[in-house]
């Protein structure tokens, strides 16, 4: 009879202390924060604390709080808590990204020729001061300027710590200014926007003692911005020694060269696959 | 006893040292290299017009130009210069880092008291063997034979200035302490525009085109990968020299890249790809390629011909020359391309050729030539 109270006895000191152990994690942390822990039970336990970039281990006493500093908490991601006395208990727990302190901003391309159809996208995304990526959503400004212009804005909200956008880049040469932002962080990228291909390419000569000299007008894109020097215009002139061809470079808006026909001879241009007119010059007196 | 063998072997080491320094190679009407005394001072009498032109050559290869210019007839102590000149090159030229390796002399024809020979000439080069094919007049002077050696021009430019309007691109890389997402340059973009792939030689050629389509240089270069039926790379080669590497905007430029040991039939697809990197450029020279037209050479093949003119100021030291020829398509059937040994100075024509394979001759309607340039100290 002794005997059995003796069982009975220590089965419920054991289910007692079983049911009394716990931990208890809150629902969420934001990263570099500190956070509490509740423990239950009597004792001392052994801590495990696993997450992101950590793994740490310690000695506690049950039934008080554990305190997790902030830098245990500075990789958002999930955490696991165990805590093992006679048996193992765990709590998880999410730790956010705090609040965005940085923010990334991709645009492509660095150059676009003007007036090209969904050619200038960006995408953003928003950083905590650890580095981790604020999955909350946010609202990034995306704003486009050509000059002193606005060529587009627009309010994105962020998804999964992602807002993009994408736009037809502007009709002017220069600098596209392109600036994300969340409240009083932005963040500001360049886009060259360069001229588009030759438009109605026109070409003037005359006879010197060298032979032909041939130049352009002043060449532009169908919008009027002066074609990017260094672009090859290609001067054909064919006569009755043969064809002869020059490739110039635009230079300060004009490309020029010299031919040596001296008889009659038919001059064309073109740069890339843009064609200009035609030019008849007689032969040399 | 004792010392006749010793003595026998040193008069037939003699004998033989003798017949080898004094003898010369003959073949029938031809005459290498091989021709000609090894020894200085020890060079055959000019009795024939093959040997008195052998003797010339082997004296152009050792650069002994005094002995070579005394077996030229119509030049004066004051030409030696021009003469010299006329085979070592001038103004960093090609010809001026090659060296003579062989000849092949050919009697054209041949009277009492002259001859015309042809000779060709086997350059080493630093851009690979280069083969030139000379016409040579002899004269018979009392029983010696000279050559009659054709005056070497020195381009004579009149002082002038010739301006130019500087246009140049350099590059700024960015930092590396720069972030992800702060902003590089991108490539330039460049395109195929066209791609071609016959057979030729037992072997098989990929070629075509390619336009840098940007605002900026782009150094250009262009892989073919042969893939075989089941989808296995047989092969893979890029263009090497046979393209301009450097592209300016909206610039065009041939590319050819050989295959000799892949035929054409065992090919069932071509992987291209082109790579682009942003370097810094210059915009000059310009060189116009004037008087184009296919033509047949002395020999019977088709070739391209014209001039080179450096419209700028600078002297571009070796100029390459680069031909897409198109069927009456407009399709690319051939590239090829020529270097040209001589300097090209500032508004001076300089003549090119480019052959044209015999197979292809026919086929060809159009042509397009592009001229790249390596120039000293220059990029």
């Amino acid at each position: 009879m002794r005997r059995l109270l003796i069982c009975v006895a220590v089965c419920l000191v054991q289910a007692c202390s079983a049911q009394s152990t716990d931990i208890s994690a809150p629902a969420s942390v934001v990263a570099g924060d500190e956070a509490t822990l509740s423990t239950t039970g009597s004792g001392r336990a052994s801590f495990y604390l696993l997450g992101p970039g950590i793994s740490r281990k310690s000695d506690v006493a049950l039934g008080q709080a554990i305190q997790l500093h902030a830098q245990d908490l500075r990789n958002a991601g999930a955490y696991l808590a165990i805590l093992c006395s006679d048996t193992c208990h765990r709590a998880t727990f999410y730790v956010n990204a705090a609040k965005p302190t940085s923010l990334t901003f991709v645009v492509h391309p660095s150059r676009v020729p003007v007036k090209l159809n969904d050619a200038v996208s960006g995408v953003a995304f928003p950083f905590d001061q650890f580095h981790n990526l604020a999955l909350r959503p946010v609202t990034v400004d995306f704003q486009l300027t050509e000059g002193n212009a606005s060529l587009f804005s627009r309010a994105v909200r962020a998804q999964d710590g992602i807002a993009w956008f994408r736009t037809t880049s502007g009709k002017s040469a220069g600098a596209l200014q392109v600036v994300a932002a969340i409240d009083d962080l932005s963040v500001r990228r360049v886009v060259q926007q360069v001229a588009s291909d030759p438009c109605n390419l026109r070409i003037k000569g005359q006879r010197t003692a060298a032979g032909i000299l041939v130049e352009t007008e002043p060449v532009h894109d169908c919008s009027g911005n002066p074609v990017s020097d260094g672009t090859m215009v290609t001067f054909t002139a064919t006569d009755a020694s043969g064809k002869s061809t020059v490739d110039a470079p635009i230079k300060q808006g004009v490309a020029r060269a010299q031919m040596t026909a001296s008889t009659a001879a038919v001059i064309s241009v073109a740069s890339g696959v843009v064609m200009g007119n035609e030019l008849r010059v007689g032969a040399r007196p | 006893m004792k010392l006749l063998l010793p003595v026998t072997l040193v008069v037939v080491t003699a004998a033989l040292m003798v017949i080898g320094l004094t003898a010369t190679g003959q073949a029938g009407g031809t005459v290498g290299i091989a021709a000609g005394s090894a020894m200085y001072g020890l060079t055959p009498k000019a009795s024939t017009p093959e040997q008195a032109l052998t003797n010339l050559l082997v004296d152009v290869r050792r650069h002994n130009w005094d002995l070579a210019f005394s077996t030229v007839s119509n030049l004066t102590a004051s030409d030696e210069q021009s003469f010299i000149q006329d085979w070592t090159g001038s103004n960093g030229d090609l010809r001026s880092f090659s060296n003579l390796e062989s000849f092949v002399l050919r009697p054209l024809h041949i009277t009492n008291d002259e001859a015309q020979m042809r000779v060709h000439l086997d350059w080493t080069t630093p851009v690979g063997p280069i083969e030139d094919v000379r016409d040579f007049h002899l004269r018979r002077e009392g029983d010696t034979w000279k050559t009659v050696w054709p005056k070497f021009q020195i381009a004579n430019l009149p002082a002038q200035v010739i301006p130019v309007t500087y246009l140049r691109w350099d590059l700024v890389s960015g930092g590396a302490e720069d972030g992800w997402g702060s902003k590089n340059v991108d490539a330039p973009h460049v395109r195929i525009i066209s791609m071609n792939a016959v057979e030729f030689s037992g072997g098989a050629v990929v070629m075509g085109e390619v336009v840098n389509e940007d605002t900026i240089p782009a150094f250009v270069n262009v892989n073919a990968t042969l893939l075989d039926g089941s989808g296995n790379a047989i092969d893979d080669e890029s263009s090497f020299d046979k393209i301009a590497h450097v592209l300016l905007p909206k610039q065009v430029t041939p590319y050819r890249i050989d295959f000799p040991t892949v035929a054409l039939k065992d090919i069932k697809s071509v992987h291209m790809d082109v790579k682009a990197t942003l370097v810094p450029a210059s915009a000059d020279p310009v060189i116009g390629v004037m008087n184009q037209k296919i033509d047949t050479d002395f020999q019977g093949r088709s070739v391209l011909t014209g001039d080179l003119l450096n419209e700028s100021g600078q002297t571009v030291n070796v100029p390459h020359v680069i031909a897409s020829f198109y069927d009456n398509n407009g399709k690319v059937v051939w590239v090829a391309d020529g270097y040209v040994e001589r300097a090209l100075l500032p508004q001076t024509p300089a003549p090119f050729t480019v052959e044209i394979p015999r197979s292809l001759a026919a086929k060809v309607q159009n042509f397009h030539v592009t001229v790249n340039q390596y120039s000293l100290g220059r990029s």
